[in-house]
């Protein structure tokens, strides 16, 4: 744990069913404020959990995309874009319904640490419930450190991941129970228990994590191909892979 | 021993106050109980538990030479009520006990089965790798998580 940190100012803010904790500099309360804020805004324009959210009136056609916020239709672009890079195997519409989710909360948390970073912090995280947005190093000459809960072997973690402006994300079956589909068969993913992306930016990181984990095995060759990302894959009988520059963010 | 006791305190208050979103009663520790030939333990925000009232699960009566039992209230979260206890030894936490956690819908069991038994050894395993952080948690454990990283700032 990171001990006593004079200068320094935490939050833990209940938002999108997940709860976002900062560590920020103490004096970037009203900027904490406003990316808290902004956090709630999204949480009621893209939950699809509420009937009255730009994204639930856009998936049942009840509202037109130039009506809902212009951030709409920046997920969409983006959404497709991870979904091309993908192969299909991130989608905005998983189980046939419209969702961004998978991208949006990786999005949103990328976009509360630069909301931190504009305001002139240079060391700051954002932790969206496990998905993880680091900026510039924990304290002087410190990385920050992540842990990777392993998902074989409940309250343990399988290994540390260390390093400086650079974001983390996992997704696995041990949280909620199996929730990615693999679009390509509409069926729960299970080939894994866990895929942890690293790479710098969240929105991203998250999306491909998603979509490394529906992918399963073959996910150690696509995010090997992929410029500044690396993975740390565990599967359910205990096996494990990195990609071959996975060494550089271990703590 | 008196300052740790109060960063523990502060430890069960903050995770009860990130589990309880919506619940903005007042949350105390309840309970503090001290293993035979432990050090000083007293509270002044704390009482005795009576031995043979612990609740389900409790590790009370069950402590070793300078364990002592912190007993949260019992937290109502959205999913349902939630109540831990810590045992402490030497300022470190050495053991977790779930003593109420939510089970009453499949989503909620889940929690239970997999969320939970998750936290007990993050917490163990936590301290000793100084992190400042964990991936792969769901939001349950997320809020646990902070509430140790509160915990820390306290001076734990």
């Amino acid at each position: 744990m990171s001990g006593d940190r004079p200068g320094r100012l935490r939050h833990a803010e209940p938002v999108m069913g997940t709860v976002v904790s900062f560590d920020v500099p103490d004096w970037a309360g009203p900027t904490l404020a406003e990316a808290v804020r902004w956090l709630h805004w999204v949480d009621a324009t893209f939950s699809p959990y509420r009937d009255d959210s730009d994204v639930s009136r856009f998936g049942r056609g009840s509202l037109e995309l130039a009506d809902c916020a212009p951030e709409l239709a920046e997920v969409i672009a983006a959404c497709a874009d991870v979904s091309a890079r993908s192969d299909g195997y991130f989608t905005a519409r998983p189980g046939g319904r419209f969702d961004p989710s998978g991208y949006v909360k990786g999005w949103a948390i990328e976009r509360a640490a630069a909301m931190l970073t504009e305001s002139g912090s240079a060391e700051h995280s954002v932790n969206g419930g496990g998905d993880i947005q680091c900026v510039g190093d924990h304290g002087p000459g410190q990385p920050w450190r992540v842990g990777i809960a392993d998902p074989l072997r409940p309250g343990a973690l399988a290994l540390v991941v260390a390093g400086r402006d650079f974001a983390v994300a996992t997704s696995g079956v041990a949280e909620r129970g199996p929730h990615i589909i693999n679009p390509h068969t509409g069926q729960p993913a299970t080939a894994l228990a866990s895929v942890t992306v690293v790479g710098t930016r969240l929105a991203a990181v998250d999306a491909y994590a998603t979509a490394a984990f529906a992918m399963g095995p073959q996910a150690r060759d696509w995010v090997e191909s992929l410029d500044g990302y690396e993975a740390l894959a565990i599967a359910p009988d205990g096996a494990a892979w990195q990609t071959t520059g996975f060494g550089a963010y271990l703590g | 021993m008196r300052r740790v006791i109060l960063a523990v305190t502060g430890t069960i208050a903050g995770l009860v106050a990130l589990l309880s979103f919506k619940s903005h009663a007042p949350i105390a520790p309840v309970a503090v109980t001290s293993g035979t030939g432990g050090s000083s333990s007293s509270s002044s925000s704390s009482t005795a538990t009576v031995p043979g009232e612990f609740p389900e699960g409790s590790l009370a009566g069950k402590l070793t030479g300078g364990e002592t039992a912190i007993t949260g209230k019992v937290g109502n979260t959205v999913y349902g009520p939630v109540q831990v206890q810590l045992i402490v030894k030497s300022g470190k936490i050495v053991k977790v006990a779930i003593l109420q956690q939510p089970a009453n819908t499949i989503h909620d069991i889940q929690i239970g089965e997999f969320a939970f038994p998750r936290l007990i050894g993050e917490t163990l395993t936590a301290q000793n790798a100084k992190i400042d952080a964990v991936s792969g948690a769901s939001y349950t454990s997320a809020g646990y998580i902070a509430s140790l990283q509160s915990a820390v700032d306290h001076g734990l």
